[in-house]
């Protein structure tokens, strides 16, 4: 009777998270889904402390007290510029509990002397394995977006082959674990390698590319709590695991669409490595970009109608949002169109910009997404990109011998006038120069995003 | 239940296409809380590391329970708080000229 009472609750939890992730998709729904879907999450804890086998409530309750201290003063504290590195370190945490679940049931059986059968050897792997490198691959993306280590591409030679040994390692390990579920040496070995081989794999992934980094990881924490739940032969856990990894999956896709390239030239691509500067970057267009001041820049506004914002990475680390939207409101005041145009893969994390424009308090219904705004640049008098790079290259519409060629852009240089707001004339994420800056209706602002869109907002209201 | 594998194959098949169907027509706006909101969904290994962690004895299982519980408890409640935090700053408010 409790058993299928108990089973009930899992078919209501599971319903809850499929409708709250549902309502999460549309901006009306949003709140109510992640609500609807953290009630459902806890009806599913509640409902599994009943289950038979879990008799020690101590150690749970010990363990969710700490975790959820943790967690909440996580969540509590973070800036939001620092939310890409936030959501790698929840992904991690994820994923090594599945390991650690994965871990402790094969233990379980070895101790009552029973091998597992069926599909839970398959399971133990797979649920092992995935983990393991899920919490590695998060700790390093969230090392390079800490700034802890160096974020660009990190590569060696003959990095694929060691790369490819260790795989080919797994893989042998994962056979032998399969057909032996008690050699619990191996297990463990399977779990060390499989440590390393996360970490392997994401070092040689530039910053530019952690959107796509993070949107598999996420995946790859629903897959790995998905195969747990196979060992243990738990409903809800599958369920709400295998939603998660299609959910990441498809995420994945778009920033890979978004950047027109396939998802093993992001993983193995080592795209943006400091090697591939000796070759287009030299090839690209040579001449000189025009400094001007912030005052320049107020001149030409004071006589523009129309202006579309373009952010990038760089006004998350100048943590410009504040003044980007004081700016947008002074120049909405003078009577000039403001828009926000959005590049799918700006900044580090799938919609980072949003996020960022949001917490500044910029009404999301001023922020267009690309195919929407493109047709408006040819119409529009300036175009402001702040610290934006590869995503406003030309050169992905028009050369092909390009590494960024074919990649959707946004269309500043059709505006009549271009402000590019950037610390240096450094090559961006892809080290490809940027001919953009050297057009005839370009100007250059060098300077940290902040500060120069500090300056430009006095030097407006100075000319009003 | 889940031991038939046709069954888990069934199961396994079917959310995976009901995840797809779910997220496929998500406006770019909401990527973020999307993603850390699945993200939070993902710490549902939680019930995995309750069974582990709640057995009769103390063993080296429960000792590892108990760090999959932390884990995943961190995953779960910084996801969703996070979400809900970054959610109630995407407002539509009428244009302030």
């Amino acid at each position: 009777m409790i058993e299928q009472l108990i089973q009930f609750a899992y078919l209501i939890g599971a319903v809850l998270l499929i409708l709250g992730m549902r309502a999460l998709g549309s901006p009306k729904t949003a709140v109510r889904g992640n609500i609807l879907a953290s009630v459902g999450m806890l009806l599913l804890i509640v409902a599994t402390l009943f289950l038979q086998g879990v008799v020690d409530f101590t150690v749970i309750l010990a363990g969710v007290a700490v975790g959820s201290a943790i967690g909440a003063f996580l969540a509590l504290r973070i800036e939001m510029t620092a939310m890409p590195q936030m959501v790698a370190l929840l992904n991690g945490f994820g994923g090594g509990a599945s390991t650690l679940v994965a871990s402790a049931e094969l233990l379980s059986y070895a101790r009552a002397g029973e091998t597992p059968e069926g599909v839970v050897p398959y399971a133990i792997v797979a649920g092992a394995l995935i983990g393991a490198v899920t919490f590695t691959g998060s700790v390093i993306a969230f090392a390079k977006l800490q700034e802890l280590m160096k974020g660009a591409a990190i590569t060696y030679p003959g990095q694929q082959f060691v790369n490819g040994l260790i795989a080919l390692g797994v893989i042998g390990l994962c056979v032998a674990v399969v057909l032996d579920p008690s050699a619990l040496t191996l297990f463990f070995a399977l779990v060390g390698i499989s440590l390393l081989l996360g970490i392997l794999l994401v070092i040689p992934i530039g910053g530019a590319d952690m959107p796509v980094v993070i949107s598999l990881l996420n995946s790859y924490s629903g897959l790995a709590a998905c195969a747990t739940g196979f060992v243990l032969g738990n409903s809800a856990l599958v369920i709400g695991g295998s939603l998660v990894g299609a959910s990441g999956l498809i995420l994945t896709k778009i920033m890979c669409d978004a950047m027109n390239r396939s998802l093993s030239n992001v993983l193995f691509g080592a795209f943006g490595a400091q090697t591939v500067s000796d070759g287009p970057a030299d090839a690209g267009p040579q001449g000189t970009a025009k400094g001007y001041t912030p005052e320049d820049a107020a001149v030409i506004f004071g006589n523009a109608r129309s202006v579309i914002i373009v952010p990038g990475y760089g006004m998350a680390v100048a943590q410009a949002q504040h003044a980007v939207r004081e700016l947008a409101d002074t120049l909405t005041e003078a009577g000039i169109t403001v828009k926000f145009a959005i590049h799918p893969v700006a900044g580090r994390m799938p919609g980072h910009m949003n996020v960022l424009l949001a917490e500044a308090d910029v009404p999301y219904d001023r922020l267009i997404e690309m195919d929407e705004i493109n047709p408006e640049f040819p119409e529009t008098d300036v175009a402001l990109v702040l610290g934006a790079n590869d995503v406003v290259n030309p050169m992905a519409r028009t050369d092909k011998s390009s590494p960024i060629y074919g990649m959707p852009i946004l269309d500043v240089d059709r505006a009549t006038h271009v402000f590019v707001v950037k610390r240096s004339m450094n090559p961006g994420f892809a080290g490809v120069q940027n001919p953009l800056f050297f057009n005839d209706n370009t100007m250059m602002i060098f300077g940290d995003a902040k500060k120069v869109v500090l300056q430009v907002i006095e030097a407006v209201r100075d000319l009003a | 239940m889940l031991e038939d594998p046709v069954v888990a194959l069934t199961i396994l098949t079917l959310s995976l296409l009901l995840g797809f169907e779910v997220i496929s027509k998500v406006p770019p706006l909401l990527h973020t809380p999307l993603m850390s909101g699945s993200n939070a969904i993902s710490g549902i290994t939680i019930v995995g590391a309750l069974i582990a962690a709640g057995n009769e004895e103390r063993t080296v299982s429960s000792a590892l329970g108990f760090i999959a519980i932390v884990f995943a408890t961190i995953n779960v409640v910084g996801g969703f708080l996070v979400t809900n935090r970054m959610l109630a700053m995407f407002k539509r408010k009428p244009s302030k000229s």
